[in-house]
């Protein structure tokens, strides 16, 4: 019989045991594949390496609009190739569907944003019809819209000329993501700013966002610091970031999950040490008559403790790996569920950690039993003292 | 029968010291699983409870049609001048007329241990009645801003979880300096607030009118009044709810968010719980085989022995639900956090951990001693009695 066949079969001898124990430990290691996930969203730091595009907005808070005078400015500065802006609508779609709708330059959302692909007539059609929208694929979907259709959407912010906040738009194209990662974010809405800022009550050229798109990814920093430093002082005091850092503010916002998120892996790994290690100690407590015959054998003493260890690795490897693919498909059935507005992401990072994790957690397990079983006198223990 | 359970189970937990380590497996197993559920949902009781102290009964709050959140809503200066003649709104004591038309704008501050990203934070101007309306908020440091000057009181929330709005220091908003001047708190919501001058307010974001209009109601019948009077008005197009109603509703996402979380998370340790106390008792039915085929040797019954073994379970469970439960309080109640609550803002509230709370912990911690114990309890029970006696 090889080593390896020997640690196997010594798995085998309890069964009930062993699958006892590799349950626990899928379980530990899927809930830790989504809190890790979670945990490094919320840890991402700033990052400004070949970021293409910037988002501006007002330094107090987004939701001081800024006036959309400031575009010939913002496309002054070097390495700006192009200046879009984005308008929160507030939309709701019947009774109480928030949706993810902004009011946009057809023309410009085409130039800064190439990952989402349409034909040609629909962006003709979003440009040059006034009350035209356009909708991403996942969200079209969702909703079971059409082209062509004409849809109530209310806003919970605008309301119209008439003081209406129901407002009607003609579906004019779908969008969808040039690669699988611009698909998965096609759960949002534009709708043709000239229309929007004519016709809403308090219309008069602001946004809540600017959107810079840049020649060069390293300018990203740069940029930042030329527009900020461009405005300041005045009124409309700006803030610059990267996309990314803007949508990890954004989580961010959501508060201290984060440490929240920290202790549960805490308690998580500290229950499952306990529950393996325990495993170990008790299977090496009942074989020690064994072991002690292995080493009559002329086994050394750090082969028996070998043996041991390589048992720990094999259930926490076998466990940790499950857990973690479980973890990965239920991240994206979360992401997909909530279209994206939550992406647990179990990604090669989590995987690395995670696999760190199963080594650490072998040896911590393993290492006292098999330390005890390397001890062993073989006298001592074939007379069962 | 009772009598003979209760003797099995008396040897079983004094011979608990002797096997302690697997034993432990179930305690500590279920302290986490309780102290995780406990310490989630003491998230959401604390956040409820913070909105909900914030609203009261006798008083409205007056938005723009459709606008759910005072965020979303305006009014324009002639709409605020007509809603604050509303029919059905009390007298104050010293004969003016109990209504303050606030302005809701939102800051960045960043947090205390969080330097690199801001976070919203509500700033309210409002009328100086806007005090007398909400008695419960106390100046408890410094002294309230000055109408006419940037000046700002902060609640004592903001103080805890954020920095740079210290009595003394300047807040920068919109290209000018603020100079924060008091501390206030009020036990609710408010405590995460900045506070000013609503005309300061005005001229500094730009806004002719008001976000929202609070105002205490008549008598029983105000609010019926209010309504009635706003809604015949064809100049203006308003939402009238309760104040108590509104912030009753914020709370409602975010329980249901939390609710999830903890449901998930409880669920998939509860699973791995399970599996764990299986082992242990299975563990601790394989150790004494040879003492319980001697028990039924003797005359015991089956039955006592599977109670005895479910009651060992159970009492193991119980005692990691304890120690789950304190483990949570310790560590949770009463902690400070914040998260962004419906007008985007932060909203700072305490953990609780209340009662109720730990004891569906408790309930948890049991059912899942029930069966991790229901399996190994039938095998102690089922044990033939010769072949165990033989085992060596």
């Amino acid at each position: 019989m090889t080593k390896t066949g020997f640690v196997v079969a010594n798995l085998f001898r309890k069964r009930t045991r062993t699958v006892l124990t590799l349950l626990s430990v899928i379980m530990a290691f899927l809930l830790f594949g989504l809190l890790q996930s979670i945990n490094s969203m919320f840890n991402a730091g700033e990052d400004f390496v070949g970021a293409t595009r910037l988002i501006t907005q007002a330094r107090v808070s987004f939701t001081s609009a800024l006036p959309i005078s400031m575009v010939p400015k913002l496309e002054s500065v070097p390495s700006v190739a192009r200046v879009q802006w984005w308008q929160w609508f507030g939309g709701v779609w019947q009774e109480n569907t928030p949706l993810v709708v902004f009011a946009a330059d057809p023309q410009r959302q085409r130039d800064v944003y190439p990952e989402y692909v349409m034909p040609e007539e629909q962006w003709q059609a979003f440009a040059k019809t006034r009350t035209s929208m356009i909708a991403g694929k996942q969200m079209a979907e969702q909703y079971g819209w059409k082209i062509g259709q004409k849809l109530p959407i209310s806003s919970n912010i605008y309301p119209q000329k008439n003081g209406s906040k129901s407002w009607t738009f003609d579906l004019v194209g779908i969008f969808d993501g040039k690669d699988e990662d611009a698909k998965k974010r096609t759960n949002q809405a534009f709708i043709n700013y000239d229309y929007f800022d004519e016709a809403n009550q308090f219309g008069r050229g602001r946004t809540n966002f600017f959107i810079l798109k840049l020649t060069d990814g390293d300018a990203a920093k740069s940029v930042s610091k030329t527009v900020d430093a461009m405005f300041e002082n005045s009124p409309d005091e700006t803030k610059t970031q990267t996309e990314k850092d803007f949508n990890v503010s954004f989580v961010k916002q959501i508060g201290d999950i984060g440490l929240i998120v920290r202790w549960i892996l805490f308690a998580v790994f500290f229950t499952l040490l306990l529950v393996v290690g325990n495993t170990m100690a008790q299977s090496v407590r009942e074989r020690v008559p064994e072991l002690a015959v292995l080493k009559t054998l002329g086994f050394s003493d750090a082969s028996v403790l070998g043996f041991v260890i390589a048992e720990a690795f094999v259930l926490c490897l076998f466990g940790g790996l499950v857990g973690l693919i479980l973890a990965t498909v239920a991240g994206a059935a979360v992401s997909r569920a909530t279209g994206n507005q939550f992406p647990v992401n179990v990604d090669l990072r989590v995987w690395l950690i995670g696999v760190a994790a199963i080594v650490v957690m072998s040896l911590a397990v393993g290492l006292l039993p098999g330390l005890r079983a390397q001890r062993l006198k073989i006298v001592d223990a074939l007379a069962g003292r | 029968m009772f009598g003979q359970a209760f003797a099995i189970t008396g040897i079983n937990i004094r011979s608990i010291p002797e096997r302690w380590t697997s034993s432990l497996v179930i305690v500590i197993g279920l302290a986490g699983v309780v102290a995780v559920f406990c310490a989630l949902l003491a998230m959401a009781t604390g956040f409820s409870s913070t909105l909900k102290a914030t609203g009261r009964e006798d008083a409205v709050i007056i938005m723009r049609g459709g606008s759910d959140a005072e965020l979303n809503s305006g009014l324009d200066r002639e709409q605020t001048d007509i809603i604050k003649e509303a029919p059905g709104i009390a007298t104050a004591a010293d004969g003016t007329r109990a209504v303050s038309a606030e302005v809701m704008v939102i800051a960045e501050l960043v947090r205390k241990d969080d330097k690199a990203n801001g976070a919203n934070i509500t700033v309210r101007g409002v009328e100086p009645p806007a005090f007398a309306l909400r008695p419960q908020l106390k100046i408890i440091a410094g002294r309230n801003f000055t109408p006419g000057l940037r000046e700002l009181i902060v609640g004592s929330g903001v103080l805890r979880q954020f920095q740079g709005a210290e009595i003394g220091k300047t807040v920068r908003m919109r290209g000018s300096d603020w100079t924060v001047v008091g501390e206030f708190e009020a036990g609710d919501a408010h405590d995460s607030e900045l506070w000013t001058d609503i005309n300061v307010a005005r001229t500094t974001f730009g806004r002719t009118g008001s976000s929202s209009i609070l105002a205490a109601l008549d008598g029983p019948d105000g609010f019926a009044k209010v309504k009635a009077g706003l809604t015949a008005d064809p100049r203006v197009n308003v939402d009238v709810v309760r104040e108590r109603d509104y912030f009753d509703g914020q709370t409602k996402q975010f329980r249901q968010t939390i609710g999830m979380l903890a449901g998930i998370v409880t669920i998939i340790m509860a699973l791995g719980a399970v599996f764990a106390a299986l082992n242990s008792m299975y563990a601790a039915v394989a150790a004494r085989g040879k003492e319980i085929a001697t028990l039924r040797a003797i005359g015991f019954g089956g039955l006592p022995v599977l109670v005895s073994v479910m009651l060992e379970a159970l009492l193991l469970a119980l005692v990691g639900g304890i120690l789950g439960a304190l483990i949570a309080y310790v560590l949770f109640n009463n902690m400070s956090v914040s998260t962004l609550g419906q007008n985007f803002t932060q909203v700072v509230f305490n953990f609780k951990v209340t009662p109720a709370l730990v004891i569906r912990g408790l309930v948890i911690a049991v059912v899942i001693g029930m069966i991790g114990g229901l399996l190994p309890a039938i095998r102690a029970a089922r044990l033939p009695v010769t072949t165990s006696l033989r085992e060596s």
